[in-house]
């Protein structure tokens, strides 16, 4: 059941969360061009999502219809309406990573982790994603978690990687 | 083989962040040359044949002529550092070891056709080549490379950085311009071409960051000595990123006119484990896939086009015996039909049904009707699609089935 893995966090509630996104925002007020700045800068501190909550705060903050910044938040892959986990793992499964094995790989962080790709663990740890290139085909089949890129890997590699996030 | 490094030459060799080592070893020369003379910059340009080597390989020169002769009272240069295309990497080397080659072809682009500001749009997936380009943007200008009366002329040119969010689309030109203006990355209807109107309706030209890394390296060393290099229609050299089931990946530059077997064999090292090579996809995931008969041809953009092949932004993609064509396709097909912005019907219907022809190909359903079916849609889809999307985006399959009709028909278990 899907449920099973739904993550709950009410950091997009939270009022701090939501002042200092207010903050990131306010000095471009009228600049929709910093809107996709903007949003990935705040999306770390709101649980790794642009919520409702969000959306609104940078709507007042930049005076930007809300229309228009779910359109944005919704266009791009690494935009996420739903909170995610602590860390996000994004596992390439374009063409040259799949001819070098990203399934089998896939395979072994959705085992390692408890969760099917698209999930953040129980203890909103991770969130396991699959994202299309990350630029790095010598490496393949090559991982990102947050910011850093780990590759190649084999199964046998991924709970070492996970090991320095747990 | 050993590689002609010519705009990797400093790569490893210099802190990529530091513009006064940049300048020590030369750097910064091109740009000089260009403030003492900024009318014959578009000349020397157009005299060295340079073609973008972004994938679309049109002429520079003639791309910043036509911003030049555009009157505005502001016209800016974008770099497309949207390097999205699965199997190119090979703009991140560029940016990671040598930004301030880029930030020198940006600025003398900017002499050439009147324009004070750049903008690099730089891909989400490199947030650690955005540390290095920030850092070193920052030391360009302390030293007066950039900003206010660059290297102590009248001219005034700066860049800043903007990050994209993941979208595959904003690789295409108007799609990343409406992405800069903090936009969802969907192409524009053209003409109006950037040239005219561009970002925020101003000319902007818009140039990958291989092609502007080229630009000081021909003010530096002369339109002749870059004409010799590579081949006829091709001049230069070029960064070749080899992937998928290879000894060596990497990113590789050579002149233009290497063969795809001496980059395959002596440079990549053939396929590991022993395995024999089955086919190739040349120039990224909307380039053909074809078979190990084109081996011999000559990477270039007018040898490619003869052989059916495809120059792109010179990746090759070697897929080895044990992989099967169909999934491969459906995997090719998954992207396209995810990616697609959506914005026009063909594109957006016809990857989505695509992928599900391919698929039937997949469990065994498939028959030579839907193969005809395919190459129906996949006219129309390249006939009609808005941008280089929809129009290439059934190269792959298309090819696929030219070349290995068998594994589609045989219930694709390979």
């Amino acid at each position: 059941m899907a449920n099973d893995y739904s993550y709950c966090c009410t950091k997009a509630s939270d009022p701090l969360v939501l002042a200092k996104i207010a903050a990131i925002a306010a000095p471009y007020r009228g600049r929709e061009d910093m809107l996709i700045e903007v949003l990935r800068e705040a999306q770390p501190i709101a649980g790794n999502a642009v919520p409702e909550e969000v959306a609104a705060v940078v709507s007042e903050a930049m005076d930007i219809p809300r229309p228009k910044i779910y359109g944005v938040a919704t266009f791009y892959a690494m935009f996420s309406k739903e909170e995610r986990g602590e860390h996000i793992i994004r596992m390439c499964h374009s063409a040259p990573c799949h001819v070098r094995g990203a399934k089998v790989l896939l395979d072994a962080f959705e085992k390692e982790l408890g969760i099917p790709c698209g999930h953040t663990t129980l203890d909103g740890r991770f969130t396991l994603e699959t994202c299309e290139c990350l630029g790095v085909c010598d490496r393949a089949p090559a991982v990102m978690i947050d910011d850093e890129v780990y590759g190649p890997l084999t199964p046998a590699d991924v709970k070492g990687v996970l090991a320095k996030y747990r | 083989m050993e590689e002609y490094k010519f705009l990797t030459y400093n790569v490893g060799k210099l802190n990529p962040v530091s513009a006064t080592e940049y300048a020590t070893v030369g750097g910064y020369a091109g740009l000089k040359i260009a403030l003492a003379n900024p009318s014959a910059v578009i000349q020397t340009i157009k005299d060295s044949g340079l073609r973008g080597r972004g994938g679309a390989g049109f002429p520079t020169g003639m791309k910043w002529t036509f911003v030049r002769n555009t009157e505005a009272d502001q016209k800016y240069i974008v770099c497309n550092a949207d390097e999205g295309e699965p199997g190119t990497n090979k703009d991140r080397i560029l940016m990671a070891e040598v930004p301030n080659l880029l930030f020198e072809g940006m600025a003398i682009a900017g002499v050439a056709v009147g324009a004070t500001k750049g903008y690099i749009y730089l891909r989400a997936e490199y947030p650690y080549v955005k540390e290095i380009l920030l850092k070193a943007l920052d030391d360009a200008r302390i030293r007066h490379f950039l900003g206010k009366n660059v290297m102590g002329s009248d001219f005034d040119f700066d860049i800043e950085i903007r990050s994209g969010a993941g979208a595959y689309v904003c690789g295409e030109e108007t799609a990343l311009l409406e992405s800069i203006e903090g936009k969802r990355g969907e192409p524009r209807y053209k003409p109006p071409f950037p040239g005219v109107q561009g970002l925020w309706g101003k000319p902007t030209v818009i140039n990958n960051v291989e092609t502007l890394c080229n630009i000081p390296m021909i003010l530096c060393m002369g339109a002749d000595f870059f004409k010799a290099l590579g081949t006829p229609q091709t001049t230069g050299t070029k960064l070749f990123t080899l992937c998928g089931n290879i000894k060596n990946p990497g990113v590789y530059e050579f002149q233009t006119g290497i063969t795809m077997r001496e980059l395959f064999e002596d440079v990549g090292g053939g396929c590991p484990n022993g395995k024999k090579l089955k086919a190739i996809q040349c120039g990224g995931a909307s380039g053909p896939i074809v078979g190990t008969d084109k081996l011999d041809t000559k990477m270039s953009i007018e040898d490619c086009n003869a052989a059916g092949a495809n120059f792109g932004a010179g990746d090759l993609m070697f897929i080895d015996e044990d992989q099967g064509i169909v999934d491969l396709c459906e995997n090719l097909m998954e992207f396209f039909e995810e990616e697609s912005c959506g914005k026009c019907t063909p594109c957006r219907e016809g990857n989505f049904r695509l992928l599900e022809l391919v698929r039937k190909f997949k469990d065994g359903t498939g028959t030579e009707t839907d193969l005809d079916t395919i190459e129906d849609l996949a006219s129309t889809m390249m006939d009609a699609s808005l941008c280089g999307l929809g129009q290439a985006s059934p190269i792959p399959l298309v090819s696929a089935i030219k070349y290995f009709r068998n594994e589609f028909l045989e219930g694709g278990n390979y």
